[in-house]
Formats: C-alpha cells, structure tokens, sequence
C-alpha cells in the first residue's frame, strides 16, 4: 500500500489555516471552539463562520478539511457534541475525527456518506481493536497512539485494510492517547473530558533566589536555575524524585521536554504504507504552522521522489530544532530504545 | 451491593499471587477479576494457573470474570488475549476493544474502566453490544454517574472503583525500567522488585504518583467508602477494591460491614484513612481534581 502519503495539518485558527495550505499541507485539521475537540485552548478554534471559510478556501486550492471532534461527549451534554457532527457535514468536511464510540453511531446513521476517522483518543493500537471501528462504523482511516514501534506500525498497516495516519511531527505525548487522566487528576480537566492536558490556568510561576518555579494546580512540576529555559509545566515533562531506585535526585521520570520528529525514518514510514502523516500544534502560531509545514513538503516530496537515496537536510534539521519543544526531539516509541 | 476485587495491577512472583488468592477465597468479596491487564511481559502465571485460580475461587462460591490487557501491540498479545475471551465458561471484562471484538456481539462481557464510555449513548452500543456490567473511567464522577444510572440500558450492572490506586495512565515507555536506567526490551523485570510500585515525588516531598511499569498510578488512594450512602442511591450494582500487597484483607472487611449495614460508611471511612489508605483521595467522584480529599460534601 505505499505511495505518497499525505500531509496533515494542524488549524488552530483561520489564519493558521491559509498558512498550512500555502505551504503545501494536503489536508487540515481543525474544530470547533469548545470542549468538542481535543485541543479546546483559549483564543483558539473555529466559529460556523470560520470554518465556512476555512472549507471554500481548502477547497479553492483542492487542500481537505478533517473536523476534530475527537473528545467524549458528556453525560447530559450529548447535543453539543451532536450538533458539531450535524454542522461540520452540512459545511462539507471532508472527514469526521472521532473517538467516541457512541457519536460514531450516531454520524453512520445521520449521516452514512460522511467519511469517519478514527482519532488518536480512540486509543486504537492493534488490528483487532482497529477491525472493530471498521466493522462497526465503516472508519476508513485510523491515527495510531504515539505508542507504537516501526515494526509494530508495520504490522498494524499489514493486517488490516484501512488507512493508517501517524504522527510526524510536535509535542510528543508519552502515554497512550484517550487513556491518560493524569490532567484530570491533578487540575480535574483531562483531554478526554474538556479537551485540555494541564490547561494553562492552572498553571503558576514563582519566581525566587533559587530559581523558577512552575506549578500545576500547587503541584510542583520543576523548578528551574537563574540561567535555565524553562518549559510549559505539561505534568508528564516535569522533573521528579523517584523513590526506592538507584537515583533519588530530581529527574524527568516519565519524559523529557521534546519534540516527535520523524523527518529521519521518513523513507521506512512511506514504504511501511502510511496514508498521512500529521503535524501536532493546532495550539501553535500560523508562522510555526507555516514553517513546520514547508519543511515537511519538502522532505515528503524528496522522499517519495527518491527514497533510496533520501536524507534529511541540515536546513530542515536545524528549522524544526529551533521550533521543537525543548529544542530537542526523538523518534518517541517509534524507537524501540526509547520504551 | 456487591464487592469485587479489581486484577492485581503490580507483578507478583507466582507463589504470591497462589497465596493471595488462596486468601481471598475465604475472604467476603463476591466477585474476582483475574488476569495481567498492565505488562505483556509478565508472564509469571500462564493461561492454564489463572484459570486453574478462577476454577478453586468459583468452587469457592466467587464470580470469577478474566481481565484484559489495557495496551495491546503485538500479535503475542492478541494471540494470548484470544485464550481469555473464548474461555468458554467465565465472564470476560474488556479492558481494550480488540476484546470487544474478539467476542464479535455473542456473550456477555464487562466493560472495563479503560473502554472510554461517558454518557448514555455510548452506554447503550455497548450494552447492545453485550456488555452486561460497566466500570466508569476513573475520571467520572457523581454527575456524570447520576446521569448515566438515569438512562441505563435493562440488566446493565454499574460497577464503581471504590477503593485502590487509580490506574491514571499507560505508555509504551516501562517508567520502571526508565528509573533504573535500562530500555523496556532488557528491563529484568525489575518491577518485581516493588510490589506496590515505585513511589514518584514531587521535589517537596510530595507523594504524588507510583510507577509501575507502562502504568502510572495516582500516588493517594482513592477511598470512596464515605461515600456509601451515595453510591447506593443511585443503585450501583457492584464496588471494587484494587488489591494491594498489604492491607487488601482489612479492606473488604471495612467495605463488607458497610455493605452488610453493620458499620457507619463515615466511620469505617475514617478508620481507612488513618491505617491502609493514610493519603486518601475522592476529588473525581466529586468532580473536581482527581487528588483532592473532601470530606462532609454532603452529596
């Protein structure tokens, strides 16, 4: 099944949108502005509006539009998450993302024309669980977990006939999407619930003689020295104590601060048989999203034009160092020697 | 009401989990879920001694319902899931929906608390998909709780997640190995070596999560035991309690006077939280952080 995969990218706003076209994406992401998608960030997202306009604009220059509706509807609340479905197919998306089961049903029977993906929050890591969204819902494409090994996302494309989305490059989530309530435990808002991980108000700096401090609802997730960069406090990039094990001093127990990049296996993703391959950061500025995007199209477009003698160039590497998250990045569990 | 013991989530040496379960066979729970649901590398028991367990435990007069992995990923997993989900004569609880599809809408199957079900049309897929009980994610609280009891589909049992540490997250990453400084494909099994897990700390000194393996616990013990009369009102079926290396014995007992109506929920709360459970939380019922501690809420 290998060919050209696509390039998928993240609008967090109309402008971001325009940009990510611009420079070559084949197809945007994009949701609504409230808890109906998985990055509901202040001052982010579209209006009916918007969107309308985001659409004509993809579809002017023959770029799709995939609607991010990928949180789980809550109990009581079930039309909010209805009507986004309702108003994103009578705009003419080109595919809904959704985790939730019981809305999958819901868009097959509303309405059965309407292309479904499966999102990363559907958790969905092997062909079996894969073959269920299939056979249930008809899903004509899957975004695997960031969980998964080359050979594993090899095994998965080998074993079931439908589209395999991965992600390619931004902030790198360590724990399986759609099944992490660490956010939730510390601020009580989790992604699967209100569309946010460690959401920014409740974050806290302290500023001190000893430093910088960053807290997440009180917890303290890092402290920083006088001359140190400091990051976002995402909960699971902080460092902390572990006990009972050969190091008690403070370390990134769970994760570094670091970006996905995945410019360097390029070539084994296309042969694997990938369908696309998704840019993160719909929370990012238009100018990230713009360069992100360029530098992709090009190492995309080199890769499929030659992927026997493909290699990153320095340009790239050097671009997309300066726009990841701790200015350093990693293959993730792609790599088996980083599980 | 009845009272369930969930899977034990550490990794126990063979001998231990024999002997646990030994134990529990004369202890008051009605129902046993059985199985490795965190690493697929531990592989201390086989098919053959979890259903060896299941057999005494139902001869025992228990419910015995086989428990599956959370993170499936290779073919090993699915193969060695397969045995589980057509063992023919126990319940399977579903932890992923590889499982779900394995038992392809025949039987009856329990929808773990990591099938991300959070409001009554998902709900009724599931039981139409035949699910007879369902966990809630861990996340949900009362609320949501409420709402769902309202529309729920005929014979569909709710079972709450009342007591233990709270499964928050898994990874590919082994965080287990990851602080001994070795990858997950040579990681010696070190998370043998803790059989409640490795304790993670804030830089104050706070307890604030537990590794282990590709899981990560809340570091407080969630202890929904106060919140009894509750629970009852809004007609949950079953309440779990997840095993621990110590204590688990005096746990059920506190839940089963409760139940039984021979202690005050409040009481036995209290006497939880000053032995076994001494970092307690009930934020999520409570629909607010996971980790908070309310106490006279009054819900």
């Amino acid at each position: 099944m290998s060919g050209r995969p696509e390039l998928i990218c993240p609008a967090g706003s109309l402008p971001a949108l325009k940009v990510a076209i611009d420079h070559g994406a084949d197809a945007v992401y994009l949701g609504f502005r409230n808890a109906t998608n998985a990055r509901n960030f202040p001052g982010l997202n579209f209006d009916d509006s918007e969107m309308r306009r985001g659409i004509q604009y993809a579809h002017d220059r023959g770029a799709r539009v995939f609607l991010a509706l990928n949180t789980y509807a809550r109990a009581g609340q079930w039309n909010e998450w209805t009507r986004a479905a309702d108003v994103a197919a009578d705009l003419g998306v080109d595919a809904i993302i959704l985790a939730d089961p019981g809305l999958m049903r819901y868009c097959t029977e509303r309405h059965p024309s309407l292309r479904l993906h499966l999102s990363v929050q559907g958790s969905a890591t092997n062909p079996e669980s894969i073959a269920f969204y299939a056979r249930q819902f008809g899903v004509q494409r899957v975004v695997l977990p960031r969980v998964l090994s080359l050979s594993q996302v090899r095994y998965v494309i080998d074993s079931v006939p439908i589209e395999i989305e991965v992600f390619g490059f931004g902030s790198l989530c360590v724990m399986v999407e759609g099944r992490c309530a660490l956010s939730s435990y510390v601020t009580g808002e989790s992604p699967n619930t209100c569309g946010v991980c460690s959401p920014a108000k409740a974050v806290r700096w302290e500023e001190s003689g000893s430093g910088r401090r960053s807290r997440l609802n009180g917890v303290l997730i890092d402290v920083y020295a006088q001359n140190e960069s400091a990051g976002y406090p995402t909960l699971c990039k902080g460092r902390f104590v572990v006990r009972g094990g050969p190091d008690e001093s403070p370390v990134y127990a769970l994760e570094e601060p670091t970006s996905l990049n995945v410019l360097g296996i390029l070539p084994e993703l296309v042969q694997a048989g990938v369908a696309a391959i998704k840019v993160e950061g719909r929370q990012r500025s238009p100018a990230y999203v713009g360069q992100v995007t360029r530098v992709l199209r090009a190492a995309l477009d080199a890769c499929v034009r030659d992927p026997a003698t493909y290699v990153p160039r320095p340009e790239w590497i050097a671009e997309l160092e300066r726009l990841a998250e701790g200015r350093q990045h990693t293959l993730g569990a792609i790599d088996r020697a980083w599980q | 009401m009845k009272l369930s013991l969930g899977p034990i989530l550490y990794f126990w040496d063979r001998d231990s989990v024999m002997q646990f379960y030994a134990h529990v066979a004369e202890q008051p729970v009605d129902i046993v879920y059985l199985g490795e649901t965190v690493c697929a590398k531990r592989r201390a028991l086989n098919t053959a001694d979890w259903l060896a367990i299941a057999g005494r435990l139902a001869a025992a007069g228990k419910e015995v319902v086989l428990s599956t992995l959370v993170l499936v990923e290779a073919a090993s997993e699915i193969s060695r899931m397969r045995h589980f989900a057509e063992n023919g004569r126990y319940l399977v609880e579903a932890n992923d929906l590889a499982a779900v599809n394995m038992l392809g809408g025949h039987g009856r199957f329990v929808a773990g608390p990591h099938i991300n079900i959070y409001n009554s049309e998902t709900l009724r897929l599931f039981s139409d998909l035949g699910a007879c009980r369902w966990v809630p994610p861990l996340e949900l609280g009362h609320q949501a709780v409420a709402a769902l009891q309202a529309g729920r589909p005929d014979g569909m049992e709710t079972e709450i997640f009342a007591f233990g540490r709270l499964p928050l997250a898994f990874s590919a990453r082994c965080f287990t190995a990851r602080a001994h400084g070795i990858p997950k494909d040579s990681c010696e099994f070190r998370c043998a070596d803790y059989p409640d897990g490795m304790e993670l700390e804030t830089r104050e000194g706070e307890q604030f999560l537990v590794l282990n393996g590709i899981q990560v616990q809340s570091g407080r013990t969630v202890n929904l035991l106060g919140e009894f009369p509750a629970l009852h009102a809004l007609g949950v079926d079953v309440l779990r309690i997840s095993p621990q290396s110590q204590g688990t014995e005096a746990v059920i007992g506190w839940f089963r006077q409760v139940i039984d109506g021979r202690a005050d929920p409040a009481d036995a709360a209290r006497a939880l939280s000053g032995s076994v459970a001494a970092n307690p939380c009930n934020g999520f019922w409570h629909g607010v952080s996971g980790m908070d501690w309310l106490t006279d809420t009054g819900v």
